[in-house]
């Protein structure tokens, strides 16, 4: 599942021959994040979101398991056992806002991420698997966020279940059993609470595997790289053990005191002020908003108004909402051009740009109210989120002519054109002479 | 076939969208929402600069002790502050033996139980225990204030936008409705249980002005106790209830930050010297 040139594992001490005739585990680590994985010599740094998103995972599990230790999931006392952990939990307070901080964390690399793979192309062929398997990833993470921000049984907990539940509740005929039955009752409750706890207990265990399957798909072919031009020899890549531990050992670091700055001295920005109060199903709180990283896809929900042939608007937004993130499995076919990164591409790097900024306007509205002019403004916005995506993209890929690429990533590294540089600059046409 | 399949799929929503954007768009125009007395005239919180503010913040200890004050002898009357022990008094300053007093000669009793018939009774506080509420429950409290429910003051700064500005905002922001409010929209004339206040997010708040005269609380370290003052103070106090560890927090946080800033350095440095003589 590797080059040729891969490096061998080869133990020197007597204990570990011993350990690898046996169960040869230091091995599959070697190869897979040790200097036995060639990569790409020319990745930039939007090739560190990836492991920072692991990282992220790990930070999330470790202090969950031991919020979970002191936290209580019964609506009676859900509240008031997350303010024992702020209050009375040696650094309680430390591990509760480093798990609430650490999801937005998690989500922030994870767009990234996402982004990155959308500009350079990376879920192109032969990549698809390792595309699907991170939407999986995507969808997981989309669950056990919504679940754990439940668990502090806030109004937001209560109301956001309650929404999002709803939606299931617009599914025609079978909707309100669905919802009933999702929730264990009419409305959010104890049934609910707990089964939210297990789940959001579960699922990052769950996201852990999925990740495996990920990074597996990922090393048959080999991690793409900014010039989308795949490996052609042993020159063009480098160990990724020393090489780009190292990197993302400082990006990590870098990861790290950007999450600290949130963590220490700003906890409480991404969160919601209604959360400090607890959860009352007599009162409806002025806006009901989930967390910031819901937002681009909550706009989306709310810019359906209008009853279409009957459809009822409701149904309608949550078919364009979960169909927002089910296109994105498709992507892999909807896009066909031969050509993988956006470095190549003049065309398609303007509209990628007006993808960021479309997403970036989608997530301003669903924070806002539901009001003028921020429906008007992200029925506009949805509706070029679906136009990108399955009309755009289709159609440059047959109209568009991309720029010569580079004969092999050393030439274009050599050249000085690595495209390492995420440049916005449509016209810097590598000087690498057009072998393609 | 996923192509054309995703054409006609992205035809449908695109055309759904803007045919309601439309739609929209000549609603907004033909029928313009109506403005509404709590949009023209709510007004954000004034500015208010605390000790605790900043990266750097530590509690005003003094201030936190007057607010304390202010708390006990005006907001205790009816709202509760359950989340708070007498015990963390000392946390702002108070000593074992003042916080042994506080507790013992605070006007509200503990819930309890006779030990000798297992009836219900009261007993006085000690350090250990939570604040009690002033009412024995919900319904009592809004028998007691116009079915108003006074909310519980433990979390206040971090369960409103703009925290303890809106509090000191709210405190001091009692005022007569404006002319130009009853004359725009004649029928949000405040209904006589409630009181004006436009910090206030529907304008019209049950509470009535706590603090209505210079003096009302008498500071032992000398402090004018102007309403603003006593505003601020009690705002000071409720950061502190809210947030009782903020002070830990920014002191890791300093430690914390310097850590990662060197390590990161070494990190980079570390990187540097990996790739030396690898164009990439």
């Amino acid at each position: 599942m590797s080059f040729p040139w891969a490096k061998h594992y080869e133990p020197k001490h007597p204990l570990m021959q011993w350990v690898d005739q046996r169960l040869p585990l230091p091995r599959l680590v070697y190869n897979a994040v040790g200097a036995g994985y060639p990569v790409p010599r020319n990745l930039n740094y939007f090739w560190n979101f990836g492991v920072l998103a692991g990282a992220a995972l790990g930070i999330q599990i470790i202090t969950g398991i031991v919020l979970a230790m002191h936290y209580a999931a019964n609506g009676m006392v859900a509240f008031d056992s997350v303010e024992h952990i702020m209050r009375d939990v040696n650094s309680g307070w430390l591990l509760r806002y480093a798990h609430a901080n650490g999801a937005s964390m998690f989500f922030i690399v994870v767009y990234l991420h996402i982004f990155r793979g959308l500009f350079y192309g990376s879920y192109k062929a032969p990549r698809e698997m390792v595309w699907l398997l991170g939407l999986v990833i995507f969808l997981l993470m989309m669950a056990t966020a919504f679940m754990g921000y439940v668990l502090p049984w806030g109004q937001m907990s209560f109301w956001g279940a309650k929404v999002i539940t709803g939606l299931f509740g617009a599914i025609p005929l079978v909707g309100p059993t669905i919802q009933t039955w999702l929730l264990g009752g009419f409305a959010p409750d104890d049934a609910a609470l707990n089964r939210f706890f297990s789940l959001h207990y579960l699922l990052p265990f769950v996201i852990a595997a999925v990740i495996i399957l990920h990074i597996w798909s990922l090393h048959i072919p080999g991690s793409s790289n900014p010039t989308g031009v795949e490996v052609k020899g042993p020159q063009d890549t480098v160990p990724f053990h020393p090489y780009y531990t190292a990197k993302d050992g400082f990006g990590l670091g870098v990861f790290l005191i950007i999450f600290a700055l949130m963590l220490f001295f700003a906890p409480n920005m991404l969160g919601h002020p209604d959360n400090y109060i607890p959860a009352n199903p007599l009162s409806t709180p002025a806006h009901i908003v989930p967390e910031w990283y819901f937002w681009p896809f909550y706009a989306i929900l709310r810019a359906f108004t209008v009853d279409i042939f009957g459809i009822p608007a409701k149904l309608l937004g949550v078919i364009a909402m979960f169909g927002s993130i089910i296109l994105l499995f498709f992507l892999p076919w909807l896009d066909n051009s031969p050509v993988r990164s956006g470095n190549y591409r003049p065309r398609f790097k303007q509209f990628f740009w007006i993808l960021v900024v479309d997403v970036l306007i989608l997530g301003y509205c669903g924070g806002a109210p539901a009001e003028e002019p921020y429906v008007m403004i992200s029925q506009v916005a949805a509706a070029y989120y679906f136009a990108h995506f399955l009309i755009v993209l289709p159609l440059l890929a047959k109209l568009e002519r991309p720029l010569p690429l580079p004969g092999s990533i050393t030439e274009a590294v050599l050249s000085g054109h690595s495209g390492s540089t995420l440049s916005t600059n449509t016209n810097s046409a590598p000087s690498a002479p057009a072998t393609h | 076939m996923v192509r054309i399949l995703g054409f006609l799929a992205g035809l449908a929503f695109v055309g759904i969208l803007l045919f309601t954007v439309i739609t929209g768009a000549v609603s907004f125009v033909s029928d313009p929402p109506a403005a509404t007395a709590e949009h023209e005239f709510h007004l954000h919180p004034k500015e208010l600069h605390l000790a605790s503010d900043g990266p750097f913040g530590r509690f005003d200890r003094q201030q936190v002790q007057r607010g304390f004050q202010v708390y006990k002898e005006v907001c205790a009357a009816c709202h509760s502050l359950r989340l708070v022990a007498f015990r963390d008094l000392t946390e702002i300053g108070f000593t074992e033996p003042e916080v042994k007093a506080i507790a013992k000669q605070w006007a509200i009793e503990v819930p309890s139980i006779n030990p000798e018939t297992g009836e219900p009774a009261t007993r006085k506080a000690t350090p250990a225990d939570k604040f009690p509420s002033p009412y024995a429950n919900e319904t009592a409290a809004r028998a007691a204030n116009n079915n108003a429910l006074p909310p519980d003051l433990s979390l206040m700064t971090k369960a409103r936008h703009d925290g303890a500005a809106y509090v000191h905002s709210l405190l001091t922001g009692y005022q007569a409705q404006p002319p130009k409010l009853l004359k725009e929209f004649p029928d949000s004339k405040t209904p006589p249980s409630l009181h004006y206040n436009p910090y206030f997010a529907n304008l019209n708040i049950a509470m009535p002005p706590p603090l209505v005269a210079d003096g009302q609380v008498t500071y032992s370290d000398g402090t004018n106790p102007t309403v603003d003052q006593m505003a601020q103070d009690v705002s000071a106090f409720l950061v502190w209830t809210a947030e009782p560890k903020l002070e830990a927090r920014h002191r890791a946080g300093f430690a914390v930050v310097i850590f990662l800033l060197i390590a990161t350095t070494l990190g980079f440095l570390a990187y540097r010297n990996v790739w030396a003589g690898v164009k990439h």
